[in-house]
């Protein structure tokens, strides 16, 4: 069922492409980059260190679960393109598996992500964040897992999207609302109650949930990690599972 | 028992049959053709044959193995070329060909000499590591043949091979199929709706609605129009059918704002129509009979007034339901 050097392939050829694609690394990467430096630095002038975090410090896991949103989302995203200009039936009339297919897709839209959240964390001393060894293999450790998730979550919206037409509605109802509803750029302790139950559903509050754990030890609620770390990477975990299953189902199906 | 066994084969979307009932056996070794006007149920074909679709009912095999109950044994015996170029333009062509062979299970050492092989036969050697991007339709076409047959598949699909292609690029193309057909010891099985291209298989299907309505070879189908065929432009086209059959009892056929009668020795008919037909005529041609001219004897019409009208919902069908499946 599961045949490995396909697999191998599917990732190798995402990660060709990547490289040979240095707008898209620069882009995904730029943008965190400009929210910590120039937003992170801007807010610090302007908002109060509170329990002695600056605004830059709190929105740091914010920011690497920013890069793997948006570095998994484009990974998975990758999938209506193949289908658009045709290379998905170089891959679909091939003697492997369609679970084949969504895991070389999955694990290559994984790795992609867990190596843009490596340079930021390579970056941090620039931006005045000092981590810790430890820190920084936790990190790398909860990223696989968040980056997993969100990828598979891609793969399933990407798998049921027909057109690119409708990746802009993608962006802009849910890639930007589980950004703004992920705790990432302020406490969501201080949404409105509706909004907040959103929080809740949102695979991405508990991954960032999870880089709080690990860089905001010491902070409680609102700026510290709301949930305990059991919870999150069972969520985490659970959720991962789900899509990547209903992903591999909707691949399946055929006429 | 033929390398393809297609038995009873039916494909309908929704309310629409795509391919109604049709069977054919292809045997080891030929190139078998479908000739149709698009949306004749040919791609469908196809699609079904290399595991693209599920049949409505019917049965399917391909070097023994049935496409529904094993697909994968099915898929590693054929080649595929379809109508879109499916290469990735981000790639190099040895890329695009070591994919093919990690997908397809081939030996490590066995790909490498395999690559070189191919891209030999098909003369992209010196592109080897230039990305597609950079390639014309005919080399993209040529490389896509390449990476068909990097398998050793049994049989090669063709779907269009050539369309969309300039007629020399057309002619490359088919001088490759040929050299290959005698390196590789292959079946082909294509589709095509140019009649020239046809002409080409050891045998054709003629497709139409979804149903096989001849089933021989270019020679033998081409003996069904009987003797030579005229074109005839005249003035009063509708008078000139009438008279013709008046006078000489035979039905012609209004074709392109012509007409068209198949008569034995031709050359010396011309002169006493000529004569005798009462209507101006502006144009007089002799030919022998083409693939078109059969397929206009058996439906009445020609392939290329069909292509675009009548089945435009055929293939509006088709692309939703093909995209469907896809995912």
């Amino acid at each position: 069922m599961i045949q490995l050097r396909p697999i191998y392939v599917i990732c190798m050829r995402e990660f060709v492409k990547f490289f040979r694609e240095k707008s898209r690394l620069l882009g995904t990467l730029a943008r965190p980059i400009l929210w910590l430096f120039v937003v992170g630095n801007g807010m610090n002038s302007l908002i109060k260190p509170q329990a002695g975090l600056s605004y830059m410090q709190f929105i740091f896991p914010g920011m690497i679960g920013m890069t793997i949103l948006f570095s998994s989302i484009f990974s998975s995203i990758s999938i209506v393109w193949d289908r658009e200009f045709g290379f998905m039936k170089e891959m679909l009339v091939a003697p492997i598996s369609r679970l084949s297919i969504v895991i070389g897709k999955a694990i290559s839209g994984t790795l992609i992500s867990v190596a843009q959240a490596i340079i930021i964390l390579l970056l941090t001393p620039f931006l005045g964040i000092h981590l810790t060894f430890l820190q920084f293999v936790e990190i790398v450790a909860a990223a696989f897992l968040v980056s997993f998730c969100i990828t598979s979550l891609g793969i399933l919206i990407a798998a049921r999207l027909t057109s690119f037409d409708g990746f802009n509605i993608i962006m802009n109802f849910l890639v930007m609302p589980m950004l703004f509803l992920s705790g990432a750029m302020y406490p969501v302790t201080s949404l409105p109650p509706t909004l907040r139950h959103l929080t809740h559903i949102n695979p991405l509050t508990y991954g960032i949930d999870t880089f709080k754990h690990v860089l905001l030890k010491n902070s409680a609620p609102p700026m510290g990690p709301e949930f305990s770390l059991m919870l999150d990477l069972l969520i985490v975990t659970g959720i991962s599972i789900v899509m990547l299953t209903f992903a591999a189902l909707s691949f399946r199906r055929k006429e | 028992m033929g390398i393809i066994n297609v038995q009873n084969l039916t494909k309908k979307f929704k309310s629409l049959t795509a391919v109604d009932g049709i069977s054919f056996e292809v045997n080891e070794g030929e190139v078998f053709g479908f000739l149709g006007p698009n949306g004749a149920g040919k791609t469908t074909t196809i699609n079904i044959l290399c595991t693209l679709l599920w049949p409505t009912s019917g049965s399917a095999t391909i070097a023994g193995y049935d496409c529904v109950k094993q697909p994968d044994e099915a898929r590693s015996s054929i080649g595929l070329i379809f109508q879109d170029t499916t290469l990735d333009s981000g790639l190099t062509a040895y890329e695009n060909l070591k994919f093919h062979a990690y997908l397809y299970n081939l030996d490590r050492k066995l790909t490498e000499r395999r690559i070189d092989e191919m891209l030999d036969v098909v003369e992209l050697q010196n592109r080897k590591h230039d990305l597609i991007k950079t390639f014309s339709g005919g080399m993209k076409r040529r490389l896509e043949i390449a990476r068909g047959l990097l398998h050793y598949p049994r049989v090669l699909f063709l779907d269009e091979p050539t369309l969309g292609l300039d007629p020399q690029t057309r002619n490359t193309i088919w001088d490759f199929i040929t050299t290959l057909r005698k390196k590789e010891k292959i079946t082909v099985f294509m589709t095509t709706h140019y009649m020239e291209e046809a002409e080409n298989c050891d045998r054709i299907a003629i497709i139409d609605h979804g149903k096989i309505i001849a089933l021989d070879s270019p020679a033998r189908l081409k003996a069904m129009v009987h003797g030579d065929v005229i074109h005839l432009v005249t003035a009063d086209n509708k008078r000139a059918i009438e008279e013709i059959r008046r006078i000489f009892n035979i039905s012609a056929q209004e074709e392109n704002g012509g007409l068209v009668l198949e008569v034995e020795k031709g050359d010396e008919f011309i002169p006493s129509l000529l004569h005798s037909l009462p209507v101006q005529t502006l144009s007089v041609s002799l030919t022998k009979p083409t693939l078109n001219d059969v397929f206009l004897k058996l439906t009445g019409r020609t392939i290329r007034d069909e292509a675009f009208q009548d089945n435009k919902e055929i293939t509006r069908e088709f692309v939703r339901s093909h995209r469907r499946a896809q995912r």
